[in-house]
């Protein structure tokens, strides 16, 4: 897609002068500085999702009990999960959504701008509520991140109902974010941009939309449902009656297995927009990438089961759920064999954006292979709720989502802030992350083959070696984070002056408005030329 | 679409209704947090006025934002294109209304083909039954739960009945008054508008009877009395807040359509609102098949 640059320029009158101070940041309609607030917001959640980690590995680093009591290691495990999950990874892809998505169609701002401020600001007030909980008496929620009932109804301490109304108004955000992207991508996109034209990155993002209204929803159920079970008397889960705690799983992992898909699918997106540049080459087989996108999300729906093989589902149902579960890596396989083809033969260059990109591809892959082994319900029942399965989601959400975050911020920060950041830096971030998270998680799944329950903050004394490890990649990786940080300072005040299109490979409409973008872009919709 | 269309896209100035509402919501997460942590305890929090207040800011913020939408619409800054957005928005949260009843309707659901019938011991749950349950038979409407609790089941005529004929009635005036509006019939728009806001008041009132009947030493129908009651309540709890949100909607309309507002062919809102109600309208049908009737 090429575009004519210059037309875009012109300022046009009905725009506002760019606000300054802190009304600027509370009162904004601005896609960018609602773009910019979602990503600090997710890295600060980050930092603090990352910090209670560091407290987990703390007290796994030997056997015994040292540093927390049980009841609060609990609270730990649940609260990173949280945090990491709503706090820290899907806001980042909301910040993403928001900064380049109008950027990329060629649209004026989001679709419905003030709605966008109110679904941000939500978000610091939900997590507020949700980490101070743990100053209340009873301290914060124990049960994790899945609060599977009983644990969240019958035994669950008294910040329960904190919890539930804090995931309230989180979902009552992510609805309206989503919302937003729907309407931006349906209905803001500059003249001749059809659906087969846009980048792959806004599909992602579109498909992901949908996905969040449809479930977010349901999240919001289950949690209500939670909240009456513990404090309105009703016994939805809970056999004396007529309940069943297993329907909890249910409706929960109805709505979590998409949500996995939320998290992983815009980094598809990143991805596929960056390994084009660096390969300097057309992302091979765009429809493919559509189709697949979309197939992984229909299907998200039809597999939630294969959370629950161990709770005693009647045969069909394990079969059922195996097999669909399988059936996503017939997609996923299109996907990585696209990146693949997309490379093959390439020009590469391995500038950071890259390396990350590829990092993804590799270690995505191989918590997608470890996927395919949890799938396989007799093993399954080997393998739950074991460190392997903690090694899994933890290589397709650490390696996988968050490295695509990481790839993102280094592919679009000279057009975020119009500076070139520092490669040496941005270099040692990246190998000390790739190195060090690789010894955090890949003994995990020796670890769970070996047979260590996860959350528990005691182990025998056979798995102490691995975990000694895994604290050790752990404390690496929580402060090779910190690099990223100065990357991302050095970057917004100072460094070398970026082009329009610093990446001489990239293609997009984002690349043809100057370095930094300005306030306002594409007042007027630019053309779109067939090629 | 031409570029025309797009060039005129109204891109607000800054707002301050975005974040009274976050504080809004806030106040009224803590609120009821804390007031929710409170039911069952002695002690009385500061969780109720915390509540009250974050409602209040919410409905100021509404008042307030949607006061500002009004006034730029009728400043003529909207384009046909901020039209679809706004449509397709409001098509999207109801659709997302609609999942939110699913999980409901879901749990219903396995409720009624699964979890009841193996408490009974279906599936291969003979022996856990037995030792467990000896004494209780799975059956819909469950009126005597495993661990003894017994009550009654409300039946699909009397008002239920009625209140269906009400809303199903409401949805055909509500369809009356939006075809008025668009051949422009102010005074029939006015007519079944008001006539569909009373028959939405109507269906409220016998709600809260029939509630009130649910409650009778008659009936003893709970939202504790296992999983009928909690799904019959919530179900139907859940139905009557969006009805009476529904309501508000069509009395602000009807109160917009008094001061003049909206042409044939500009009456986003007054779309929007009816759009809603007839949603709420299919939701109570689903109830009243699956949780009535069947």
């Amino acid at each position: 897609m090429t575009t004519d640059t210059l037309e875009n320029t012109e300022h046009h009158e009905e725009h506002h002068a760019q606000p300054s101070g802190i009304k600027r940041w509370l009162y904004t309609t601005n896609h960018k500085d609602i773009g910019t607030l979602y990503l600090w917001f997710s890295f600060i959640m980050l930092l603090v999702g990352g910090g209670l980690a560091m407290i987990i590995r703390a007290e796994l680093f030997q056997p015994g009990l040292q540093i927390v009591e049980p009841d609060f290691f609990n609270q730990l495990t649940t609260t990173h999960g949280l945090i990491m999950v709503f706090g820290a990874i899907m806001p980042a892809f909301t910040g993403f959504a928001n900064w380049m998505i109008p950027m990329m169609i060629g649209a004026p701002d989001m679709a419905l701008p003030r709605m966008n401020n109110w679904s941000f600001w939500i978000l610091p007030f939900a997590f507020s509520i949700l980490i101070g909980s743990f100053f209340m008496e009873s301290g914060a929620p124990n049960f994790g991140w899945t609060f599977y009932a009983p644990l969240s109804t019958t035994y669950s301490n008294g910040s329960t109902a904190f919890f539930v109304f804090a995931v309230h108004i989180m979902g009552i955000s992510s609805i309206m974010g989503a919302i937003n992207v729907i309407v931006t991508i349906m209905n803001m996109r500059a003249p001749g941009m059809t659906y087969m034209k846009m980048p792959l990155f806004v599909w992602t993002f579109f498909i992901t939309a949908y996905l969040l209204i449809a479930v977010m929803p349901v999240l919001a159920g289950v949690v209500t449902m939670v909240l009456t079970d513990t404090y309105f008397g009703t016994s939805f889960f809970n056999a004396a009656g007529g309940g069943d705690p297993v329907m909890f799983q249910h409706i929960f992992w109805f709505f979590g297995h998409p949500e996995v898909y939320i998290m992983i699918l815009p980094a598809f997106g990143i991805v596929s927009t960056i390994i084009p540049a660096f390969a300097r080459k057309k992302l091979f087989g765009y429809s493919s990438m559509v189709y697949a996108t979309a197939s992984i999300a229909l299907l998200s729906f039809i597999v939630w089961a294969h959370h629950m093989f161990t709770t005693g589902m009647p045969l069909f149902g394990e079969l059922f759920f195996m097999y669909c579960t399988m059936l996503i890596a017939v997609p996923t396989g299109v996907k990585v064999f696209n990146w693949v083809a997309t490379m093959w033969r390439g020009s590469m260059s391995f500038e950071i954006p890259m390396l990350f990109s590829i990092a993804f591809v590799i270690l995505f892959t191989i918590g997608g292979f470890s996927g395919l082994m949890l799938a396989l319900t007799p093993v399954d029942f080997q393998y739950h709720d074991t460190y392997f399965v903690v090694a899994h989601f933890h290589y397709v959400l650490v390696t996988g989502s968050l490295f695509s975050i990481f790839a993102g911020t280094y592919y679009w920060l000279p057009k975020w802030t119009g500076h070139m950041y520092n490669q040496t830096l941005a270099q040692w971030h990246f190998w000390c992350s790739i190195i060090s998270v690789n010894l955090l998680f890949f003994p995990m799944h020796f670890l769970g083959l070996a047979g260590m329950p996860r959350r528990i903050p005691d182990y025998a004394l056979q798995f102490a070696d691995f975990n000694k490890w895994v604290s050790i990649g752990g404390f690496a990786f929580g402060l090779s984070q910190l690099l990223f940080l100065a990357v991302v300072i050095k970057c917004i005040r100072s460094g070398e002056k970026a082009a329009d299109k610093p990446w001489d490979g990239a293609e997009g409409l984002e690349w043809t408005v100057a370095s930094p973008a300005p306030y306002h872009t594409f007042s007027t919709p630019p053309a779109i030329k067939d090629e | 679409m031409t570029t025309k269309e797009y060039e005129s896209y109204y891109v607000p100035s800054q707002s301050h209704w975005p974040i009274i509402g976050a504080i809004a919501l806030f106040l009224i997460a803590i609120g009821a947090g804390n007031y929710v942590s409170n039911l069952n305890s002695e002690e009385s929090g500061y969780g109720g006025y915390v509540l009250l207040a974050g409602i209040a800011l919410v409905l100021y913020m509404i008042y307030g934002w949607f006061s500002d939408v009004i006034t730029e619409s009728l400043a003529g800054k909207y384009s046909h294109q901020m039209d679809n957005s706004f449509k397709q928005g409001m098509s999207w949260f109801i659709f997302s209304e609609v999942m939110f009843f699913a999980a409901f309707f879901g749990a219903l659901l396995y409720l009624r083909v699964f979890s009841v019938p193996w408490l009974g011991g279906e599936g291969n749950n003979a022996e856990t039954a037995a030792v467990l349950w000896p004494d209780f038979t799975a059956a819909w409407p469950l009126l005597k739960t495993p661990d003894g609790t017994e009550t009654t089941a409300m039946g699909w005529y009397g008002l239920p009945l009625l209140n269906t004929v009400l809303l199903l009635t409401s949805s055909i005036t509500a369809h009356f008054a939006h075809s008025a509006l668009i051949k422009n019939n102010r005074s029939q728009l006015k007519v079944w508008l008001g006539i569909t806001i009373l028959l939405g008041l109507a269906f409220m009132y016998f709600q809260v009877l029939e509630y009130a009947h649910g409650y009778s030493e008659e009936m003893r129908l709970y939202l504790t009395s296992g999983v009928y009651g909690n799904s019959f309540y919530l179900l139907t709890g859940f139905h009557g807040m969006h009805v009476t949100l529904g309501c508000i909607m069509l009395i602000v309309m009807f109160f917009r359509v008094l001061k003049g507002h909206f042409t044939a062919e500009n009456h986003f809102a007054f779309k929007a609102a009816s759009w809603y109600w007839h949603f709420v309208d299919v939701v109570w049908v689903m109830l009243f098949v699956f949780v009535y009737i069947i």
